[in-house]
């Protein structure tokens, strides 16, 4: 018989990534944030790290052999100011429950990735894009101030005017500055909870190049859906959706009634027990990617959607990651700048021959970059891509596009990452050394690692 | 660490100038590699090996390891975690052959063999495997042989302790596991190389570079146990329940 202690429970479990490849073992203690500090002076040599909802898709999230710790917290706990336009969220809480909150009060998140459940840390030490990066950046540049609990046990308050080093340190610093406890954020005032959207079908990848370049601007959102399986004169052939919260006076009687109305649902799951080998294969990716291509628009203006469809599409299958079986899938996410618009064709042409199959693969258009040395973005385009674990050939030609990507002064997304190695994350962020003089000041003993930090040499 | 592509960073080979040992570590080798340890009774021997592998992307460093010498081998894995860190890939491949027709006879010639080929690899693999709990990931590869599947009257006592490693290892990999460690057993047929010049090969023979492809998928894909050939594992199934008379006729070299 179980006896309640009332103790945290730590269990030794096995933690992979979204893509499911390389687990590993670890203790994962769930801690609410007064006990974090006490929890991690109990870490070995193998250090600690906090997880959020394990959303990042290689091993930015595990700490193999060390403290894994998960943070408790609600969004009931979430303090909106609404003179200010801000609200003060505890880290642990994710996107999707915060949403729920502050839609219906006519907020919105300043950044949102293509998924809801992420959390708020996880957000800040990924410093996360979205669709809006075009316009308003990354979640770093919407951050007022974190409170941060360093290796020592102390706590400190840091944002862009305070301690800004090691603000700047901790947006897209992967978690090793320390844990973060709660953050304070910018919000977005939103007059509904709909969206109003544009699709357009575009033939190839130079039509796409051009349309983005010209019109994105017009746009606070704008992505491409682009079918990587397409080749020759079709190469890069895409769907490009564009839009923009709706005003109230865009929606019509039906919408009226509710404005604010916001309840996403899932609409099924994929069930634990997929064949090993997975569904996803050339042959239903080419097929699915065809269809998708075919429904969709060849120009559509106006159209209402909900906050859930425009912005978060795959939550509406739950463990949507299954798919792939039990090898998993790799993602692959880089930006290059603008100006080097052949080495993403490069990439593009080496992915569809490879005929690696991709499964709803994406083009944005990034902005300027902001300035934490290990934030991703950079002004230029990015390409988001999953391919599955077991592809024969896949690290050839993975390791081959790195090349590609480095030589035309682009880099790779940690929060992506799960192949790449520390020889390219030091080309691709030649600020790295700065980023670990301020980590090393205040974690002299290496408390915070992860299965990411030891593979990318980001804490040797 | 490991990447999503089952790419390792740090190769340990036990039994540095193992050719089979050499091909597989070759054979694991890719842009996400950064160090290689031979560990090895002839330094300057692994040393060769060493000059043939090292390149400015890939340190390689020798040291000095007795498969003869078990109660070293928990200083010696230690000593290699605490100056290259997390060990990605151990490969377990000394061993002795030994003289059949000696060791079959000689009891001291026989436990010589039985000591490093046994006790050696168990001692070794134990060693390994601790410091793959700690770590929390890991994979070992360890070189049993079909000889251990059904062992030949030629040479009972290198058939027999292949016999025995072999069952070590499903056992220990069982048990490991829940501990994120992969054990792998390879079962190789006849291999040419120099442990077995001037020995007449079986049927099925194979070479360590053939070998080193089969360990290598083996690992990405998690297998527990890999023949070397494939075919290897549907021969032994039906050579295991041959009736002993006709098995003892069979032209087994």
């Amino acid at each position: 018989m179980a006896i309640l202690t009332g103790m945290p429970m730590q269990v030794r479990r096995s933690l992979a990534g979204w893509g499911r490849t390389n687990a590993t073992v670890a203790e994962v203690l769930e801690v609410p944030n007064h006990e974090v500090a006490a929890a991690v002076k109990e870490a070995g040599p193998r250090g600690a790290l906090v997880r959020g909802l394990g959303r990042s898709y290689g091993d930015a999230a595990q700490n193999a052999g060390g403290l894994v710790l998960r943070l408790l917290g609600s969004a009931h706990q979430a303090v909106l100011d609404p003179a200010a336009g801000t609200v003060t969220v505890p880290a642990g809480v994710n996107l999707d429950d915060l949403l729920r909150v502050i839609v219906p009060r006519g907020w919105f998140v300043p950044v949102t990735p293509g998924t809801r459940f992420v959390t708020i840390g996880g957000a800040v030490a990924s410093d996360i894009h979205g669709k809006n990066h075009h316009v308003e950046g990354s979640f770093g540049n919407h951050v007022t101030s974190l409170t941060l609990l360093l290796a020592d046990g102390s706590q400190v308050v840091v944002g862009p005017d305070q301690r800004p080093d090691l603000f700047w340190a901790t947006v897209g610093g992967m978690g090793l500055t320390g844990v973060i406890l709660d953050a304070t954020i910018r919000l977005l005032p939103i007059e509904t909870s709909r969206m109003s959207v544009d699709t357009t079908r575009i033939p190839d990848l130079e039509a796409l190049f051009t349309a983005m370049s010209e019109g994105d601007d017009d746009y606070r959102y704008s992505v491409a859906w682009i079918d990587l399986v397409a080749k020759g004169s079709s190469l890069g052939r895409s769907v490009l959706t564009r839009g923009d919260h709706a005003t109230t006076a865009q929606l019509g009687p039906k919408e009226s009634v509710q404005p604010f109305a916001y309840g996403p649902h899932q609409l099924i799951s994929v069930p634990p027990l997929v064949p090993p080998m997975g569904v996803l294969n050339h042959a239903t990716v080419a097929a699915f990617n065809e269809v998708w291509f075919r429904k969709a628009p060849r120009h559509r203006e106006g159209e209402l959607q909900g906050i859930g469809a425009f912005f978060h599409p795959l939550d509406l299958v739950g463990s949507w990651n299954r798919l792939y079986g039990a090898k998993g899938m790799v993602q692959y996410q880089f930006v290059v700048p603008f100006g080097a618009e052949d080495a993403m064709r490069t990439v593009i042409e080496r992915l569809s021959a490879s005929g690696a199959a991709s499964f709803l693969a994406v083009l944005k258009r990034f902005g300027a970059g902001n300035q934490a040395p290990l934030s991703f973005p950079a002004p230029g385009w990015t390409l988001a891509l999953d391919v599955p674990g077991a592809s024969h050939g896949l690290g050839d030609l993975l390791h081959g596009l790195d090349r590609v990507v480095l030589d035309a002064g682009g880099r790779h997304y940690f929060a992506k990452d799960a192949h790449t190695t520390a020889a390219a994350i030091r080309r691709g962020y030649p600020r790295l050394d700065e980023w670990k003089a301020v980590r090393d000041a205040v974690d002299p003993h290496g408390v915070w690692q992860s299965d990411l930090s030891r593979r990318l040499g980001l804490t040797d | 660490m490991d990447n999503a592509l089952g790419e390792p960073q740090t190769i340990l080979l036990l039994g540095g100038t193992s050719e089979i040992g050499l091909a597989i570590v070759r054979e694991l080798l890719s842009p996400a590699a950064r160090k290689m340890i031979l560990a090895c009774r002839h330094v300057d021997k692994g040393e060769q090996a060493a000059a043939g592998l090292r390149h400015d992307a890939l340190d390689v460093a020798v040291v000095s390891f007795d498969g003869n010498d078990t109660a070293s081998h928990e200083q010696v894995v230690a000593d290699i975690a605490a100056q290259h860190g997390d060990i990605d890939v151990a490969v377990v491949a000394f061993a002795l052959l030994g003289d059949g027709a000696v060791t079959s006879k000689d009891p001291v010639a026989a436990a010589a063999v039985a000591h490093v080929n046994f006790t050696g690899t168990v001692t070794a693999t134990i060693a390994v495997a601790n410091r793959m709990r700690t770590q929390g990931h890991g994979a070992i590869v360890l070189l049993s042989s079909v000889a251990g599947e059904r062992v030949r009257k030629q040479n009972p006592v290198y058939g027999g302790t292949k016999a025995g490693i072999d069952g070590f290892a499903q056992g220990l990999g069982d048990a490991l596991e829940a501990d994120g460690v992969h054990l792998m057993v390879v079962r190789p047929g006849f291999v040419h190389s120099a442990m077995t010049v001037g020995l007449d090969p079986a049927p099925f023979a194979t070479t360590p570079e053939k070998v080193a492809q089969a360990t290598a998928k083996g690992l990405r894909s998690r297998r527990r146990t890999v023949w070397a050939p494939g075919i290897l594992r549907f021969v032994f199934s039906a050579l295991r329940h041959l009736p002993g008379p006709v098995w003892r006729r069979l032209p087994l070299g």
